[in-house]
């Protein structure tokens, strides 16, 4: 069986030096794409990335929950979750 | 924020033109969709991870007619937000 090796940020920051960057620069490119796109997040700010797909703030209210270990009951306070649809793109490529 | 939004920020930000800040954007989230494509996981430290979920073949029905269909088999990307990423959202 073949081995799991997950793509890294050093496999993208390869990526982007091939175009003709230094691998330094190509480092600091590629940390502040994640990077901007993480300070919309803190923004309640949705990122929409055609033919990749949609990331979305959405908004929990409380909600009563158990506690599956001891069954006693317990607030879950409201929260904001990140969500990410996929476009119908990048659904494609990975059915093709 | 868009992709065009983000590709004139990268190119606030990093000193590029935006030609060559578009090049690098598309590169990295090419990328992300060839690994995905191949089946492979995607980690991005703080950020978060992307892989594949396998959805089995299953029965359906059309809901407007009632009539019943097969759903064939396959596969998802799904994106699970990494830690500093989810308390960065939620502080």
């Amino acid at each position: 069986m073949r081995e799991v090796i997950p793509l890294t940020k050093n496999d993208l920051i390869n990526a982007v030096a091939a175009h003709g960057l230094s691998k330094r620069q190509s480092a600091a490119v590629v940390e502040s794409v994640f990077d901007l796109v993480s300070k919309c997040f803190e923004r309640e700010e949705d990122v929409k990335i055609v033919g990749f797909g949609h990331f979305r703030i959405r908004k929990k209210a409380s909600r009563r929950g158990r506690n599956p270990q001891t069954g006693s009951s317990i607030e879950i306070s409201a929260r904001k979750v990140l969500t990410f649809k996929p476009s119908k793109g990048l659904k494609a490529r990975i059915n093709q | 924020m868009t992709k065009a939004d983000l590709i004139d920020e990268v190119a606030k930000v990093s000193n590029l033109t935006k030609k060559e800040s578009e090049t690098i954007v598309n590169t990295v989230f090419d990328n992300i969709t060839g690994a995905l494509a191949k089946g492979d996981k995607v980690e991005l430290r703080g950020f978060g991870s992307f892989r594949i979920r396998q959805r089995n073949a299953r029965k359906g029905r059309n809901p407007k007619t009632g009539t019943g269909v097969s759903v064939p088999e396959k596969r998802v990307p799904f994106f699970k937000v990494g830690k500093r990423l989810r308390e960065l959202v939620n502080a």
